[in-house]
């Protein structure tokens, strides 16, 4: 089974794709830091980056589609913080501030996990000196979170097959049943995952 | 609770970045010591569960549904430590991955989730499981420990977002704290079952030898604790010190503070926007708070006693 639907285009060709990780990543974070820097009078400046983004968008030949519904998906969770800034004086400056300011910064994070793989952002971790347990941890995570939803689908898929009808009560039960038996699983699973890394000369 | 980039300022953003990493780093250098070679593909494949688990949705009314955040299980199943770590990566993966949190604001996130809701969550759970050394009670107490790690967590994320300026207490922690102690409710649910599951089907993974340096050691207990108790000064109690106490609430709806003469001592920069009777929210989610913590520890006796019921 396919799970790229996060960052499905990270790995197509194109002349954003081949720039070094490390520029990348520090462009994304410098850009977004000045975007919170700066105070909500320079529209010049929040034009000029939307522009720069959207260039960016297209050199890299990933669909507009895509990446537009990427950020409508997660506009509702920047709506539903900043609603708390319109009950008080001036909110709605406030409101309209921290729309626009989140906006640019989920989409520059969008825009970088399409063009840069998971596996490279890791190795400039590495790079850059983050302590190497930390990046292990993360690595063997991003490669089981796959496998360990495909386990989840098919405990789920094997459970539709066999009940007819479900009340809440009962999935909420199901469920919980599941996360324990996924944590089961994946204990077991990790033990053979560190016999085979010891057969092929880790440490 | 996760909080996207653009609502933080600059000293919330620093302040929450130094206390993260600071107990990061304390978490990291402690397991390196203590980490046998064979967990450290364990610590992996529990952060891929505790991802996978937080996938999971559960219906709620309506068309809505939810999930967990999983610290306290993580806390219970692999230790403090291993659980500050776990719910680190998770949130990495998250916020580079999915776009959900920002990346500046990954530090309050982490704060929020990852260290104050394990750390807290963590201690909680160890003294109550202390006070009463049965399964039972060991259920007892992840259920109340896991409702107080989420509303601690949300009511860190209300006073983050009102340092930062862009919400003022009076509204941000009553909505905050109290859809949180709802929602503390289903977390505390949904691990009980989960932790229930585990000890029905495999025990021997709940044992101590299996985790992770399970119990702090004294030099961890000052750190971890000097940590939360800078987040708890730093993030919550000035906004405590502006509620008003009994007195002045009574002055306020007798209205008797008019009649009050002389100009304030210093001028408060807050003072035009005070409207009078505002603060009560607060003061009525506090209360809201302790009665809800009373039921939640007596719903979690309820919740022990059907998962492990008498055996005659």
């Amino acid at each position: 089974m396919r799970h790229d639907f996060i960052d499905r285009y990270s790995r197509i060709e194109s002349p954003v794709h081949q720039l070094s990780t490390g520029f990348k990543v520090s462009a994304a974070i410098i850009l977004i830091l000045c975007t919170i820097l700066l105070p909500i009078h320079s529209y010049g400046y929040f034009i000029l980056i939307s522009i720069c983004l959207i260039g960016v968008s297209i050199i890299s030949r990933i669909p507009a589609k895509y990446l537009l519904s990427r950020l409508i998906i997660l506009e509702p969770f920047v709506l539903g913080v900043s609603i708390l800034s319109l009950f008080q004086p001036k909110g709605e400056i406030i409101f309209v501030t921290i729309l626009v300011k989140s906006s640019i910064c989920l989409y520059t994070i969008i825009l970088l996990t399409n063009t840069t793989p998971f596996s490279k952002i890791l190795d400039w971790l590495k790079v850059i000196h983050i302590p190497s347990l930390f990046v292990t941890i993360l690595a063997l995570m991003y490669r089981y979170i796959f496998v360990l939803i495909d386990d989840a689908e098919r405990m789920e898929r094997a459970r539709a097959s066999r009940s007819f009808s479900t009340n809440k009560r009962q999935i909420w039960k199901i469920r919980a049943m599941m996360i324990g038996q996924i944590f089961i699983r994946s204990i077991e699973r990790a033990d053979r995952i560190y016999s085979a890394m010891r057969a092929r000369g880790w440490k | 609770m996760h909080i996207p980039d653009g609502f933080l300022d600059t000293k919330t953003i620093v302040a929450t970045s130094i206390l993260s990493v600071s107990a990061l780093g304390i978490s990291l250098h402690r397991l390196k010591k203590q980490i046998l070679p064979h967990q450290i593909p364990l610590v992996g494949l529990a952060a891929a569960f505790v991802f996978v688990a937080q996938m999971l949705n559960f219906p709620v009314i309506g068309g809505t549904s939810g999930h967990i955040i999983g610290s306290v299980l993580a806390a219970v199943l692999l230790g403090p430590n291993a659980a500050i770590l776990i719910m680190t990566t998770v949130l990495v993966v998250q916020c580079f991955l999915f776009a959900d949190g920002g990346v500046l604001s990954l530090g309050a996130n982490i704060l929020n989730m990852g260290i104050i809701g394990t750390l807290v969550g963590y201690s909680i759970y160890r003294s109550l499981a202390r006070l009463i050394p049965t399964d039972r009670g060991r259920l007892v107490a992840i259920a109340f420990a896991s409702w107080c790690s989420t509303v601690l967590a949300s009511i860190f994320c209300a006073g983050e977002l009102v340092w930062s300026g862009i919400a003022s207490w009076q509204i941000a922690f009553p909505a905050m704290a109290n859809i949180h102690m709802l929602i503390g409710i289903g977390e505390a649910l949904i691990t009980t079952i989960v932790f229930t599951a585990i000890l029905k089907t495999k025990p021997e993974f709940l044992h101590q030898s299996f985790t992770v340096n399970l119990s702090l050691t004294s030099r961890e207990i000052i750190i971890y604790g000097a940590i939360v108790i800078m987040g708890l000064l730093i993030f919550v109690s000035p906004f405590i010190s502006e509620l008003p106490d009994g007195l002045e609430t009574v002055a306020h709806q007798i209205g008797f503070d008019r009649n009050a003469v002389g100009q304030p001592l210093f001028p408060s920069p807050l003072a035009d926007y005070q409207l009078p009777g505002m603060s009560i929210p607060a003061v009525a989610t506090i209360f809201v708070g302790f009665i809800g913590a009373v039921i939640v520890f007596g719903g979690s006796f309820l919740l022990a006693r059907f998962l492990i019921p008498n055996k005659k």
